[in-house]
Parts: C-alpha cells; structure tokens; sequence
C-alpha cells in the first residue's frame, strides 16, 4: 500500500436493507481503500453486499437501504480542498459535482443500463449535458473521441443498443463512464455477461485506457481467477463482511481465511497440473440471521467454538510476508496459511 | 455453403493425412456403450423470405453411456440447438439422430413421449424453469406419474429422488416452495426432475453457469457422481472449457455453428488445434499467471488480441477467417471439414500445420 493518501476511502461502512422482519445486513463495518491508479478487486458470491457497498459508497442506494454507519472519504486533485470530501454527509450539489465527473460506475448488464429507445449518440450526449456543460460543437465531438477510445468505429454513434453486440453495448457503458476523465471508476461485474474472448478483449481495453489517463478502478465481480489476473489488491466479501484483503500474490499463493482458501479451490484451471477441487460445502447464509461471530462458521472447515465470539475486525495475517494483508480469522496460525491450493490431483 | 462440406463422407483433401478423414473415435467410448448418436446434424431457421441462419452445420457426435461429452462455444455457436435437437424439442433440417441403434422418429405423441423418458434436458436457469407456485413434491411428483407409470407409490419415489440429489432430509424440501430454496437447491431439484423420467441420457444445458463459484464445483460433482451411479450417457453444454477440461471424456468446440475441433477433454485443453480453441483458452482467465498481459501492460502484444471480438463469422469459407491470424485466400473461400490428427482427435482447419505444427507432425509420424 501507498503512503499517500487514498483516493477513495471507505471508512467504517454498514448497510443494511430495512425489511418487515428485520435489518438485513447487507454490508457490516467495511474499511477499504482505493489509491490513485490502483484496480482493486471486490470478490463475493451473489448476496454478499459487493454491489451494496460500492453504491452505498456512492450514495445511490434507495431505501429500503439505509446507510448505518460510517464515511466515505473522497480525495480527488479536483476537489481543491485539503480535506477529504465525505461522500455520505456531503450536500446534494457536491454530490452531483462528484458524480460522474470525479467518481463514475459501469454498471451490470449493458444490456439493461443502455435506454433502448435512444441512440448511442443521444445518450452519451445527454450524460455530458448534465454533468459537464459542454458547448454543442464540442460535445459532439467529445462523444466521437470516446467511441475511438473504447475501439467502436464512429457510425455507431448512430446505432441503437440493440443493433450493437453485448461487447460493444458494454464498451459504450466504459465510453460514458469515461467522458467525465473520473479519476475512480466503479465497475461492477462489466462482463459477467459475455463470452471469455470478449471478456478478454474488454478488460484489455480498461488496464490501457487505466495506464492512459491514470484512473483507479474498483472491479467487483464473483470471479476470483479474473481478479488475480487483473486485480493490484483483492477484497473477498463475504456476508456483508470483508474476509479477507491483500496484494493478489498473497491471495494467491498464501490465502489466510477458510473462504478464501476454499474459493481457491472452486474454480477448475486450464493450465498447469489437474488440481483437486473441492469446493465449499454448505450454502451462502441468510443475512437476516444476527448470530455473533464468524459468517462463515457453517461452512468452515476448521471452526472452533472461539468462532462464534470473534469480532470480525481485520488484523494482520501472522506470518504473511505481504504489508496490508490483513484477515477476519483470528484462528489463523502459520501452519494454517500454509494450506495452499495443492499442486496435484486426479479426477475419479 | 456447399453440398460437399455438409456430407461428413465426402470431406475435403485434408492437409494432414492426405486421404480421406476416417470417422474419430471419441474417447468417452470407453466409458461404456453407445446410447445416443447425431449424424451430420444440420439446422437453419429462416430469418426472412431471402435470409436464412445456419444455426448448426453438420454436427455429428456420440453419447455413450457412463461419459460425459462436452460441447463448448460461446454464446450463438449452436450449442444448445445441437441439444435441443437432441431432445426432440427442435427438429433438424437434415441429418439424423440415432437412439440405441434406431432412428428417433417423434412422429406420434407416444414416441415422444418415450423418447423423452430416455433423454432428458436439464436448463440452465433453476431460477425460471420451476414454476414458483408449486412446491417440490408437485414438480417432481408429475413427471414420476408421467414416465414411470401409475402402479409406482409416487411419493416414496419422490423420496428417492431427493436423496439422491441431496437434498435431505427429503421430508423437509418436498413441500417447499422454489423461492425458499438457494439457486444450488432448485438446480438439485431440476436434477432431480430430469432423474425422475429414469433417463439413460442427460443434456446438461450449462447446468452451472448461474450458480455461485462456490456452488458450482460441488454441482459438477454431484452429477458425475449421478452419472457413475445411474451410468448416464451425459452432454455437458458450457462456455467454460476449464470446466471441460475437468468434467468430460471429450471435448467438441464449437463455432458459428460447426465443430471446429474435437478430441479428448486433456489434449484438447493442453494442446488445442485449431485457431479458435486457441483464442479460447488464451482468453481464458488464468489465475497461475499472476505478471499476466493484463497487468504487465503489454495488451497488444498478447495472444489475446487475436482478431477483435467485434467481428462477426464469416459468411462463406472457414467462418473464424475474419478473425484467425493463419487466413489466407483458400480459408476465404472454401470451409474446411473436421479433419483427423490422431485416432480420436480432429480439427476443422485448412493450415494445421501451421496453427499446430507440433500435432500436424505428429500426426505423420
């Protein structure tokens, strides 16, 4: 980790759904850091808040979600202050100066976020007109530029979403997240949808667009093999909770928590020797439940009874060479981080 | 395209053997008989008066029992409509499938009907194909009734087949309701729904691709250990070949519409033939290589960048011509047929000594 001060910093963060039977807790106490041209990867299972806390960070959740607790502190060059900029306590007319000029999200589904009625053009438009102000000439012009820059040729300006591919749909989404030059993208599963060539292709484009203009991205997605291909830092989320958190080589090579090391051992490789896959046993818990302790308890291997009284703060992984890489599991002794994802295995 | 490369008999000049490509053996014959076959399966759907899509062309394959084939493309290759056709659900404009040494005829409702007692689909959305206003006593409880008779006791065989897809215990799920169960549930119970008409053949129609990464590989299991036990002859449709590689006997890639390659999950994973398998598992993300072409930066120069993603397949000749970096004049022109490298494995691809040098002289000596 950096010495400077992060970008983006979200300090303390809770979430929760308000339901007729209860809070559901969709994001508890998240601490995470994004740096100037950092990508950090959030990686969690369907319900485990990823998605709930990067629009939280952003305050664009709805009730019934409602912000507990915490702050999200935004230090951009643009914000011309020497303090940090509390995203969530700041008045609507920062907010809206913030968004999408200095913070912008692609959103899930490219599909979906596109308005199929309009043209690509119109819609790129409009995006500018509200938060740049821009003379006609120029922001016809601006919108061209950005097609070039995402590789889409400048007749589909006029196209409508659906005469265009999902790859191209998803890469206008990047093309008007980018118009502003934010200096933090939120991506949030970009291409979970599409074919592995595309997907490719895609996050090919957004690490050279990220070394062209220098922005930080926070990609959020299930798939951990992407993240550690792609990612500086890995957050695992895991029932609201962050789990685990580090340089992806430590991920990588010495996964701390249970979780992470048994989503390690989910996914099958194409390379390399056949591994032993195991999986996780168990399915993800229910949010409404209030038990104390570890989430993770029901599916862990290694739960003791100690689990279900710790407080879910990260601390340094005990014999981790990697600064910053921290775990929730206080039960992590150096034998244990040494249970690697194992080199050999046969199928039956 | 022409007659000639829909007729597998009379394939084109390979460049490899120089004679005529004799049928590949498919590995996954060892796993047990012959259950289920496709000969030069082709479809095509009309778009308009003058436009018509070849959605499969000349696909041919074979399911033996205890085996897993998977057919892996991207999304629009043809893969499940090769499966639908497999299921009697759509009809093939021409080419035959073959059930235990007989044609499939689905002409009257009782073949069918019998048909599909013996070949079942399994969807990939658990979260669409159980119908939410009943529970799971009544979907699985139907097709019980439907292909097992009436004299069976109904509901000690819904019991049964709960177990047998772990879902227990069985008491507790029977009278549960699609929304109260997690997404590897309902997929177990759609299993389960399949496993109720007491197939010998099972489609898998990307049975895990909606489910969490941590619920995905004890799925996998669960139907490979279904398919040891009930020694099903399985078809697993994905997008995924690393899930392949770890799951199946065979392998077939498809493209466009055609199997461009197919072979043995190992080898056709750890040295892939044609241009398109290559991309594939390029594209691939790879966790072993941390200092990847992603994060080194050096984007353009990776195997990844071969062809743009954007461009569509080719109308006429090899269709990955617009994107492969072997093409040249003959690729443009004329489709290649599946050609055989080795006794069970084969590639569609007019410059395999080029794209595969190491397998082309293999296959020589």
């Amino acid at each position: 980790m950096s010495s400077s001060r992060p970008v983006l910093e979200i300090r303390d963060l809770s979430v929760a759904y308000r339901t007729p039977s209860g809070d559901v807790k969709a994001a508890s106490h998240v601490n995470l850091s994004l740096h100037k041209g950092e990508v950090v990867g959030l990686c969690g299972e369907s319900g485990s808040g990823k998605s709930t806390l990067a629009y939280g960070a952003c305050r664009l959740l709805r009730p019934p979600a409602v912000i507990t607790g915490g702050q999200v502190l935004y230090s951009g060059s643009r914000t011309g202050t020497a303090t940090a900029l509390d995203i969530l306590r700041a008045p609507q007319r920062d907010l809206r100066a913030i968004r999408w000029r200095d913070v912008a999200i692609v959103f899930q589904s490219a599909m979906n976020a596109l308005n199929p009625v309009l043209r690509v053009r119109d819609q790129i438009l409009d995006a500018m007109q509200a938060h740049l102000r821009l003379p006609r000439e120029e922001a016809h012009e601006k919108t061209a530029k950005l097609l070039d820059l995402v590789g889409i040729p400048r007749e589909r300006l006029r196209s409508y979403p659906h005469e265009l591919s999902g790859g191209m749909r998803q890469r206008v989404m990047i093309a008007m997240a980018l118009a502003a030059d934010p200096e933090v993208v939120i991506m949030d599963e970009p291409t979970t949808a599409l074919d592995v060539v595309v997907q490719r292709d895609i996050l090919a484009q957004i690490v050279e667009l990220k070394e062209q203009l220098g922005f930080s991205v926070l990609f959020i997605t299930h798939d951990m093999s992407l993240l550690l291909e792609l990612a500086d830092r890995i957050a695992v989320m895991y029932a609201g909770q962050l789990m685990e958190l580090g340089d992806s080589a430590d991920i990588k090579v010495a996964p701390a928590h249970p979780y992470t090391q048994g989503l390690l051992r989910s996914f099958p490789s194409l390379h390399g020797a056949r591994r032993d896959l195991t999986g996780i046993p168990g399915s993800p818990p229910d949010l409404r439940d209030t038990n104390p302790g570890c989430p993770f308890i029901p599916r862990c291997e290694f739960a003791v009874p100690a689990c279900a009284e710790v407080d879910m703060t990260l601390a340094p992984v005990a014999g981790s060479r990697g600064i910053g890489h921290v775990t929730a599991c206080p039960i992590v002794t150096p034998e244990m981080a040494k249970v690697r994802v194992p080199t050999e295995g046969v199928r039956s | 395209m022409s007659e000639e490369t829909s007729d597998p008999t009379a394939v084109a000049e390979p460049v490899v053997t120089g004679e005529p490509a004799p049928v590949v053996q498919s590995v996954a014959a060892a796993r047990g008989p012959l259950a289920l076959e496709a000969i030069g399966l082709n479809k095509d759907f009309r778009l308009s008066r003058t436009q018509t899509l070849h959605a499969v062309q000349d696909v041919s394959l074979s399911l033996y029992k205890g085996g897993v084939v998977a057919l892996v493309g991207e999304s629009g290759s043809g893969k499940s409509t090769v499966a639908r056709m497999l299921a009697g659900q759509e009809r093939p404009t021409s080419g035959s499938v073959i059930f235990n040494g007989k044609p499939v005829d689905l002409k009257s409702r009782s073949a069918f009907r019998a048909y599909k007692s013996e070949v079942q689909y399994v969807f990939q959305d658990p979260f669409s194909s159980l119908n939410p206003v009943h529970d799971v006593g009544y979907h699985l409880s139907r097709p019980v009734r439907l292909h097992q008779g009436r004299s069976v006791e109904v509901q000690r065989e819904v019991m049964a087949l709960l177990e047998q897809v772990r879902l227990t215990p069985a008491a507790q799920f029977k009278p549960k309701y699609p929304h109260e169960l997690s997404g590897g549930q309902r997929q177990r119970v759609s299993f389960a729904r399949a496993l109720a008409a007491q197939p010998s053949v099972l489609l898998a129609d990307e049975p895990v691709s909606m489910l969490d990464v941590s619920i995905r590989l004890e799925m996998l299991n669960l139907l490979d250990d279904l398919r040891k036990r009930l020694s099903l002859a399985l078809l697993y449709i994905t997008h995924d070949i690393a899930s392949a590689r770890y799951f199946s006997d065979e392998v077939l890639v498809m493209y466009a519409g055609q199997v461009v390659e197919r072979g043995p999950a190992e080898d056709v994973t750890q040295q892939p033939a044609h241009p398109y398998t290559q991309l594939l598992i390029a594209s691939a993300p790879d966790p072993d290589n941390l200092g990847s072409v992603l994060r080194s930066g050096n984007v353009a120069a990776g195997a990844a960048r071969i062809g743009r993603a954007t461009s569509g397949p080719a109308p006429v000749g090899c269709p990955f011509a617009t994107r492969c970096p072997f093409v040249d004049d003959k690729c443009r022109a004329e489709n290649p047929a599946l050609q055989r490298i080795t006794a069970d494995r084969a590639a569609a691809c007019w410059h395999l000594d080029r794209a595969a040098p190491a397998l082309a002289t293999g296959a020589i000596a």
